[in-house]
């Protein structure tokens, strides 16, 4: 305990981001915004938890990392986000590209209804035009099944629906399918909120596999699960004003056994939410 | 009160109590309504279809679908240019109002909103309501007198295409609308154009809604009588000649029916058979194509 800098601080400097949030500001309609002023930095194969309670923005949040807030009607986002210095809310940046390079796991596990298990996989290929087909588009698919530990399960009914699968199935096909895109950061929206314990366990040590190779923000309203996959934890609040805040951000570690803001020590010691 | 309450469930259980008689006769009465109403509706049906094979079918015979009309009150004769004019006809109306029918669906209900979608479908909604004579008179005044000079098939089509047009943009309209909108999300988090979206996802998936509007678009001006005489007129021959005059199955019905003549009545039922076993197979296609699609 000599040391007088804080440990924490330097690690997180250390590490390069792969996204870095500068003052990011997001509406639905009307003149309150839904998240306000949000700054921080999701560092580079590293994961990172996004917590607080319902209604806190952090979903809100997360979709304006890769230009999915806009697509609902009337919701506009003021601020930036630097994907590799990249500022993805450039005028000139074409919105589409920004989500082939940041991909998407949502809530409810969603594979295409009409798609069997081997197209949902390279939908994405097919949805940006770079048509695989035969031995590449083979190699893909068990890559990415593979990469999900899906590959046994699936392998003999490839041509089934992917609606055939349960629940835990689906997210990593939907998982499958992000990562067949070959994206540099993941985003995961309460990605386990659907699945039981079993389900969730799998996709927890998939995120620990998967952060070798991606970038990884998670929502998660789970605070074990964050305190089990993520290397950082940025804790949401929304306060009287109800607008959604970064409230404390650091090393997982630090924030759950020593929170600087006595609010996150409320929410985690579960005094509220 | 716990004796209250302990005392009323056992008779509140009972099946006879005080009002229980009024209540089992409303019962009685008002299910013998609703099964009766089920019931009259499959027998309506059920009576039409008998009554035109037993009229129908002794009309049934090879000639009467490989030759043409014989002159006024000639015994014998078939129904081919009417068949044959009936499929052109549709065929032509339908590639005039399923592209247009889906495109004005897929703007109303991924891009419409405001008040010049609103205007679209409330126009959408009267040109439905729109009495077909009036589409027939409409395409009289504008293609026969105007544009065409003539009779022909080709007005004939836009009539029947204009009564399609919103059959087919109001119903796919409200299928695309049930398409989950987390389906249109896992498409652009893919880094899928919005226009891609729409093709491979959202289509796809109302596949079974799209076909059912197509199908119900296509029987119903498969069985428009009063725009085609108005625009088409009938011919005695066989003709594939977009811009003359071409038989359809309705006016052949109508004009057979209309004349004196038993063989030619006979004749009329046959060809209203034709036509309802065309439309039902329609449906039944429907069917098969749309089995086991489901949406979530």
């Amino acid at each position: 305990m000599q040391a007088t800098n804080p440990l924490p601080e330097i690690v997180v400097q250390r590490v390069e981001p792969a996204l870095r949030v500068e003052n990011l500001t997001a509406w639905y309609t009307g003149t309150r915004p839904a998240i306000g002023g949000v700054t921080m930095d999701i560092a580079r194969h590293k994961v990172t938890a996004i917590i607080g309670p319902s209604g806190c923005g952090k979903s809100t949040a997360i979709r304006c990392l890769n230009r999915m807030h806009e697509v609902i009607r009337g919701a506009r986002v003021e601020g930036h986000v630097y994907l590799h210095g990249e500022d993805i809310y450039d005028p000139r940046v074409d919105p589409v590209r920004v989500r082939s390079r940041i991909g998407m796991v949502f809530q409810k596990p969603n594979p295409f209804p009409m798609m069997s298990i081997y197209d949902n996989v390279i939908a994405g290929l097919r949805l940006t035009g770079q048509a695989r087909n035969g031995s590449r588009a083979d190699g893909l698919v068990q890559g990415a099944l593979e990469a999900v530990g899906l590959w046994g399960e699936v392998r003999d009914k490839l041509r089934q629906s992917g609606a055939s699968l349960s629940g835990g199935q689906q997210q990593r096909l939907c998982i499958a399918r992000t990562l067949a895109v070959e994206p540099e950061v993941i985003l995961m929206d309460e990605p386990c909120s659907a699945l039981d314990p079993i389900a969730t366990y799998r996709i927890e040590e998939l995120i620990r596999e998967l952060k070798q190779r991606y970038t990884i923000a998670i929502v998660t309203h789970n605070m074990q699960q964050a305190s089990r996959v993520s290397d950082f934890t940025a804790f949401f609040l929304a306060g009287e004003e109800r607008i959604g805040r970064l409230i404390e951000f650091g090393e997982t570690e630090a924030v759950f056994t020593n929170p600087r803001d006595k609010r996150t020590e409320d929410y985690i010691t579960g005094r509220f939410g | 009160m716990s004796a209250a309450s302990d005392a009323r469930p056992a008779l509140s259980l009972h099946r006879t109590q005080p009002g229980e008689l009024g209540r089992r006769i409303v019962d009685g009465i008002a299910t013998t309504l609703i099964v009766g109403s089920a019931v009259l509706g499959v027998a309506i049906l059920a009576v039409i279809l008998g009554y035109v094979v037993i009229k129908g079918l002794p009309a049934w015979n090879i000639p009467f679908f490989t030759e043409r009309p014989l002159p006024y009150g000639e015994v014998g004769g078939g129904v081919l240019p009417a068949i044959a004019g009936t499929m052109v006809m549709l065929i032509l109306a339908a590639a005039i109002a399923i592209p247009a029918g889906l495109a004005t669906a897929i703007y109303l209900s991924e891009f419409g909103r405001g008040t010049f979608p609103r205007a679209v479908r409330f126009v959408l909604d009267v040109l439905a309501g729109m009495p077909s004579i009036v589409v027939g008179v409409f395409v009289w005044a504008l293609l026969v007198r105007q544009v065409i000079g003539t009779f022909s098939a080709l007005a004939g089509a836009v009539a029947l295409a204009i009564i399609m047009i919103p059959i087919v943009t109001r119903t796919v309209e409200e299928i695309l609308r049930l398409v989950p909108n987390h389906l249109r999300e896992a498409s652009l988090a893919l880094g899928a154009p919005y226009w891609r979206t729409v093709l491979f996802v959202i289509l796809p998936t109302a596949r079974a809604g799209v076909i059912t509007g197509v199908m119900l678009s296509l029987a119903r001006a498969g069985g428009e009588t009063a725009p085609l005489l108005l625009t088409a007129l009938g011919n005695q021959f066989l003709s594939f000649d977009l811009l003359r005059p071409m038989a359809s199955l309705p006016v052949q019905i109508y004009s057979y029916a209309v004349a004196p003549f038993d063989d030619w009545h006979t004749k009329a039922w046959g060809s209203a058979l034709i036509l309802i076993l065309v439309i039902g197979t329609l449906s039944l296609l429907t069917r098969l194509a749309t089995r086991g699609a489901r949406m979530y």
